[in-house]
């Protein structure tokens, strides 16, 4: 069987990769400090020697749209196209291509359906920033076969928290069940407290410090019935109106486990939201 | 009232560069034409296979036809899609770092929460 020799889970902030690649006065202040900090946090990955990558992301309105809108979606093709004309745009990012673990996304749709959940599938899925910014920041050359499951963090009526979290833990239990003797990391990117197109968006800090704090302390102790208290689709509106895409670090946390603190903690108080990065190892710290 | 349509105006916009500089030199001819040959397109399905209900009321026409963005906030348009295609539109006026961003997020100043629902 497989094994999950890495859990990550990450904010995607599409700032970096121009910020870390700017020189002279267009490279921002806090740019020496993310890049150290990015640099640590890609060790954690590329010290556990991973095969294949499970990428947990969110498409923001790049190819789903409100006329067809799957909840969870895994890809299911030989290779993944990456980035979009207005992420170019906006942040600079490139165009990508990564390759499709083919047999590991034909194990995870059938047996997450068998397990409760309906999941919806793409034979043609081009990525964007949530599933190319921990590629750019975790594993720059971009040279290993990758399976993207997509979440709706995007467009109400979103699943509950709790079903994020339940299909956390589906899909450690499926990648573990997938006889295959490859070595798996499975990373998911979202966000702490953010707001996008409000009256509280780029401020100098995240919008709601004292929500990023307990986030960040539930995550790194996973202490999931905590979290799962205290968050609700309603209550995610407080901290910023694009703070659902939380539920995408409350996902990780089910692929994590109760209870199981994360190995590596680090976090980076930038303008506009929060950057926080979280590393397990559940065959144990690699040597 | 149609969220959904406001929603598909900023969306089929802001993902092609010419329909973006087509809005931000005319937003008014834009729209007219917008509402008259895109509105009704079925995404992703040969042309023929189009709707035939999808119309703005007034108000949504007015705000789309000036680049009223704090009006289309009020009316529940998706945040991320405005934001993203008025930055597009018009980030290159400021010269200030985030200068746009900062103009935006005050002129919604006035707005607690509850925001208004972007459910479609």
């Amino acid at each position: 069987m497989a094994d999950v020799v890495a859990v990550i889970a990450s904010t995607h902030h599409p700032f970096y990769y121009r910020a870390s690649r700017a020189t002279g006065d267009d490279r921002p202040p806090f740019a020496d400090e993310w890049v150290a900090k990015i640099e640590r946090f890609r060790e954690t990955l590329t010290r556990a020697s991973p095969d294949v990558l499970v990428m947990v992301g969110s498409d923001h309105f790049h190819q789903f749209w409100l006329d067809n809108m799957p909840q969870f979606l895994v890809g299911k093709a030989p290779f993944y196209d990456a980035n979009w004309y207005n992420e170019e745009r906006e942040f600079g990012l490139p165009k990508m291509r990564l390759a499709g673990d083919l047999d590991l996304s034909t194990h995870l749709l059938r047996n997450g359906i068998d397990a409760g959940f309906d999941l919806a599938f793409s034979n043609e899925l081009r990525v964007d920033h949530s599933i190319t910014c921990p590629i750019i920041t975790l594993r720059p050359e971009a040279d290993l076969p990758i399976v993207p499951i997509y979440t709706n963090i995007f467009a109400p009526p979103l699943p509950q928290p709790s079903r994020f979290v339940e299909l956390g833990r589906t899909i450690r239990r499926l990648v573990e069940s997938w006889p295959s003797g490859l070595r798996v990391a499975i990373i998911g990117t979202g966000h702490l407290s953010l707001e996008l197109g409000g009256p509280r968006q780029f401020g100098p800090h995240g919008p709601d410090p004292d929500f990023d704090r307990k986030a960040v302390q539930w995550i790194s102790s996973g202490d999931i019935e905590g979290c799962l208290a205290q968050v609700t689709l309603d209550s995610l509106h407080a901290p910023g109106n694009a703070t659902h895409g939380f539920m995408d670090f409350m996902l990780m946390m089910g692929v994590a486990g109760e209870h199981v603190p994360a190995d590596y903690v680090d976090s980076l108080d930038l303008f506009h939201t929060m950057e926080a990065y979280f590393t397990w190892y559940p065959t144990g710290a690699p040597r | 009232m149609s969220k959904y349509l406001l929603d598909k105006f900023l969306f089929t916009v802001d993902r092609d560069p010419e329909l973006v500089e087509r809005y931000r030199d005319d937003p008014a001819g834009t729209v007219a034409w917008w509402e008259e040959h895109l509105a009704n397109r079925l995404l992703g399905c040969a042309t023929f296979e189009a709707s035939t209900g999808q119309a703005f009321n007034e108000q949504e026409r007015q705000a789309l036809s000036t680049h009223d963005y704090p009006t289309l906030f009020e009316l529940g348009a998706h945040p991320f899609l405005t934001l993203t295609l008025f930055i597009a539109m018009f980030e290159r006026d400021h010269d200030e770092p985030l200068g746009f961003q900062l103009e935006y997020a005050a002129r919604l100043a006035h707005h607690s929460l509850p925001y208004p629902d972007i459910s479609t």
